[in-house]
């Protein structure tokens, strides 16, 4: 084990405090250094007892001969390593985490506890489909929901996250226009848009135009409705929008979209606003992906899995990937290549190997049913008024762009304008780290400078929005007034600001023994 | 509502607060022809968490689960016995209920995680460099071939015919509206892969080639010559491993000179789940980095000279980069990953090899028994823990016929290869360490009153 003062106590360590450089081990109380696993393990150690002596292998010259280099640990070591880096982690559990358009909100124990049944967790994509009905039905169940929820047409369950659900909308619009025998190229994409939405575009082979916004943060409709022509496919528009608005002119735009032949894509990423509200099928939209890590709740795992079910128009969802679950009377069926000929001879193909995150469709279904029609037009309402609560008790003290325009729906915008000299969105983020949150979304949507975009969500409750406002106002007021120890802020960190600077220039990406710490 | 902290006297406060008289003052923007003003119909209202769960259990048990019953499929999907403590560890609400790690001061459990996991990636698949994880295995695989475009500005990627067809799927769909040009088909029932046929065919318009170690029918060979084929062309070869396990047992496709090695990551850690979520895997020759799609994590220092972990070489990526990412993909397979991680840390090196060498053991105990069934051969010259059956018949009756009896007997290429009839006498049968001896036997008796 390493240690940070491994020669021991000196004199002159206590001088400036008590701090870190104190501690033999570098450690301070509860919070725990922990070496790499390559620093602490042996490739001759093994935490997995086995029942049964490995047999020799003929494999001829394909047989490993060189060490791999994999580091293992006993059980009890393995339990710690782990347990201890998890304690360096922020978390839902922990506290508020108010990412922006990220929607972190309560994930259920439940809904783990059900994905964990065996007739879900423990069956195979591939099995004969007799035995797998249970499986098929927790499918066919979600998509009811999502249909039923959005007022759409149909649903493609299996896409694997967010940005592979705008690939599948994206590529159902393809596949629409070709069986017109059009080719059209553009797809416009609002400023304010995800990352993921011109990347998408991109990546299906479209090229992406700007739409314009208005100041008071909306698309511009006399600017789309001019540029709408015979080479534009489509618009990928984001309803709420980025800017924690809410496209009024939504359904103008699809009638307009619609009127010179092209589809409407919705980035549903923040659909937890108007779930139970408003379905996006009243609004003339053709395709639209639901993060069920987002409005449904499953968890967001530091990073994924996700999963992104795609709802469609009528006019799309003959293009829809294969498989997909029917019901023919009261047992459920795959379409699939075999059968696609018969019962879907326009779809696109297949998107990924098997059925999409059957992981998460229980925990989404757990969660719906959990909530049912009345908890979840709750969860909208109770998203938004915290978002509006939030804004309007600290647009005195940080600038809020869009604030005159009407109402935010779940997450609430603001900027850096106002701050002294030298600071920025950046120091305030940090200084939140301080203040025991996360936090908000910053720099994001680029079209408001310093933007920080904060969503609360509704699972919080009210003593803890009036903690954070506080906390938000007192970084805020030490901004606007240079405070320089928030320049260096977080300072009650695992870490202090990390180098991202030297990471991109010199990137050490693996371990080894030369290139650690050197 | 129980996940709804808010009172109604809450509420009543805050709406006084934004000076709104009721929570439709909030929902003005949205036309009044979409506004709903009660449930949405057709929908049960809120239940407890015992109907939910009653609901749910009663769903599962019209399954027959993998662990009900002897259980030999794979074909891309493998069932291997899963530490308890990787199922508790990754059930930390820190691990599971943090987000991708933007602020990296307060994320370091994930991001030394996703280092720790680059490295046993890496490594396992004989690489310099892995990234932070994809979707699946068949993402992962377009994604490589994506890449081996944007590394040769060349667009025609040969695939062999031992490619999982869903993964080979995939990449048509893709292809189709990208402008790349696959040359594919799908496998004859021979002992030997096309690998030397793919070394001919490279030419000086390939980008790559695409192979899968052990392939679809379970076969394993030396990509050397194929590597060396490629490199003459000036083509990358991708390779693609469904099962890596295998890698404790035979040699990684990086040794054997592979440029990119994708997988599927599902085997260690992750379990069956019905086909998701998996993990993929995607790694590379270091000098390849900058085109890898996907999250990377690096080492650094922070202010305090300390050493750290921050997400790197972002330019690469949709969110810095828009229309000119090298992907569009952004949530990966992280929680997943981390399962991965820490099985592999249970196992060791020395873990993975013996793990490797009882699958591949048990593998051939039940290749031996079932080519005693009359009429029945096995394909394989060599395999790890996977084969291929030649039936008398065609197979995909005979596996309905098997899990009448509660034998889940693999996956017919029937089912994988609706279209080609010369194909329906196969079976893939796989065989890991938690098929025992009673399992063989049973299957192998079953098989054989079944084909009577």
């Amino acid at each position: 084990m390493t240690a940070l003062n491994s020669a021991g106590w000196r004199p002159e360590m206590n001088a400036g405090g008590a701090d870190d450089t104190t501690t033999f081990t570098g450690n301070r109380a509860l919070m725990l250094e922990e070496p790499l696993l390559f620093e602490i393990g042996s490739t001759g150690t093994t935490g997995v007892d086995f029942d049964e002596d490995a047999p020799a292998a003929d494999l001829g010259a394909l047989a490993r001969s060189a060490p791999i280099g994999l580091p293992g640990l006993s059980e009890s070591e393995t339990v710690r390593h782990y347990t201890r880096l998890s304690r360096q982690n922020y978390a839902i559990d922990l506290g508020l985490f108010p990412l922006g358009s990220c929607t972190m909100k309560h994930n259920p124990r439940l809904n783990e506890k059900v994905a964990r049944m065996p007739g879900f967790a423990d069956v195979h994509p591939l099995q004969p489909q007799e035995t797998v009905q249970g499986a098929y039905a927790v499918i066919h169940e979600l998509a009811e929901w999502l249909i039923t929820l959005t007022g759409m047409h149909s649903v493609a369950m299996s896409p694997k996250a967010g940005a592979h659900g705008e690939l599948c909308g994206v590529l159902c619009i393809k596949a629409a226009l070709e069986a017109r025998g059009e080719d059209r190229r553009v797809l416009l994409v609002p400023e304010s848009a995800h990352g993921t939405n011109p990347a998408t575009a991109a990546f299906a082979g479209f090229a992406v135009e700007d739409i314009p916004a208005t100041p008071e943060g909306r698309v511009d409709l006399a600017a789309l409705k001019a540029r709408l022509g015979p080479d534009v496919a489509g618009v990928m528009i984001t309803n709420p929008n980025t800017c924690g608005l809410f496209e009024r002119d939504m359904k103008a735009i699809s009638d307009a979209v619609h009127a010179v032949g092209g589809y409407v894509y919705c980035d549903g990423a923040n659909f937890n606003a108007i779930v139970g509200r408003v379905r996006p099928g009243d609004l003339g939209v053709d395709a639209m992906h639901i993060n069920l890590h987002k409005t449904f709740s499953t968890p967001h795992g530091g990073g994924g899995p996700g999963s992104g079910p795609v709802v469609l128009s009528a006019a799309l969802a003959p293009f829809a990937p294969l498989p997909f679950v029917t019901k023919d009377g009261e047992s459920f069926r795959l379409i699939e290549e075999e059968n696609a000929g018969e019962d879907h001879p326009k779809t696109f193909g297949r998107m990924t190997a098997f059925h999409g995150q059957m992981g998460m469709f229980t925990r989404a279904l757990a969660y719906m049913l959990s909530h049912g029609a009345d908890g979840l037009k709750q969860v909208a309402e109770d998203a938004v008024l915290n978002a509006n609560y939030l804004l309007r008790s600290l647009d005195d003290v940080l600038d809020a762009p869009f604030g005159a325009s009407g109402p935010c729906m779940h997450e609430a915008l603001f900027s850096d304008r106002g701050l002294a000299e030298g600071f920025s969105t950046l120091d305030i983020a940090k200084g939140l780290i301080d203040e025991g949150y996360h936090p908000m979304t910053v720099f994001f949507p680029l079209v408001v400078h310093g933007a920080m975009l904060v969503e609360p969500t509704e699972t919080e409750s009210k003593a803890v929005l009036d903690q954070f406002i506080g906390a938000l106002r007192s970084i805020a007021l030490r901004a606007k007034n240079g405070d320089p120890a928030l320049k260096s802020a977080p300072h009650f960190a695992p870490r202090a600001r990390l180098d991202e600077t030297l990471a991109a220039r010199r990137p050490v990406l693996s371990w080894s023994d030369g290139a650690a710490g050197d | 509502m129980r996940y709804l902290p808010l009172t109604p006297d809450d509420r009543a406060a805050m709406l006084a607060a934004v000076s709104a008289s009721s929570i439709d003052d909030l929902f003005v923007d949205v036309p009044a022809a979409a506004r709903l003003s009660g449930p949405i119909e057709g929908l049960p209202a809120h239940a407890s968490e015992l109907a939910v769960e009653r609901h749910m259990a009663a769903l599962s048990r019209q399954s027959h689960a993998a662990g009900d019953g002897p259980f030999f499929l794979g074909a891309g999907a493998y069932r291997h016995h899963v530490p308890a403590s990787v199922d508790h560890l990754i059930q930390r609400g820190e691990f599971l209920t943090a987000y991708t790690p933007y602020q990296p001061e307060i994320a370091q459990g994930t991001l030394q995680m996703l280092f720790e996991f680059q490295s046993q990636v890496a490594r396992l698949l004989g690489t310099d460099v892995a990234n932070a994880s994809m979707y699946d295995g068949s993402t992962a695989c377009w994604e490589a071939i994506v890449m081996a475009r944007r590394v040769t500005r060349r667009s025609k990627a040969l695939l062999s015919t031992g490619l999982h067809p869903h993964y080979r799927s995939v990449a048509r769909t893709m292809a189709k509206y990208t402008g790349d040009s696959l040359v594919d088909g799908d496998p004859s029932l021979e002992a030997g892969t096309d690998w030397a046929a793919l070394a001919a065919a490279v030419d000086k318009e390939t980008s790559c080639v695409v192979v899968q170690y052990p392939d679809i029918l379970g076969r394993i060979d030396d990509m050397r010559a194929l590597a060396a084929a490629c490199q003459a062309a000036g083509a990358l070869l991708v390779a693609v491993v469904t099962e890596p396990v295998a890698l404790g047992l035979i040699q990684s496709p990086g040794e054997m000179g592979a440029d990119i090695v994708v997988g599927e990551g599902q085997s260690i850690g992750v379990g069956l789940q019905f086909g998701g979520p998996y993990v993929g895997l995607f790694a590379c020759k270091s000098k390849y980095v900058r085109q890898m799609p996907g999250r990377l994590c690096g080492e650094t220092v922070d202010a305090n000279g300390k050493r750290g972990f921050v997400l790197t070489l972002s330019t690469r990526e949709q969110h810095i980069r828009r229309e000119k990412a090298t992907s569009n993909i952004c949530t990966n397979s992280g929680l997943c990953a981390l399962a991965f991680s820490i099985h592999m840390t249970l196992l060791g090196e020395a873990g993975l090899r013996r793990l490797a060498a009882i699958n591949h053991g048990r593998a051939k105990a039940a290749a031996a028994e079932l080519a005693k069934v009359p009429g029945v051969s096995v394909l394989n010259r060599g395999f790890f823990n996977e084969f291929t059956l030649l039936l008398p018949v065609e197979a995909r009756p005979v596996i309905h016929a098997l899990a009448e009896k509660g034998i889940l007997g693999g996956v017919s290429l029937g089912r994988l290869y609706p279209d080609n009839a010369g194909l329906a006498n196969g079976l893939i049968v796989a065989v890991t360490e938690t098929v025992t001896e009673e399992d063989i036997a049973a299957f192998a008796a079953a098989l054989k009153e079944v084909l009577a």
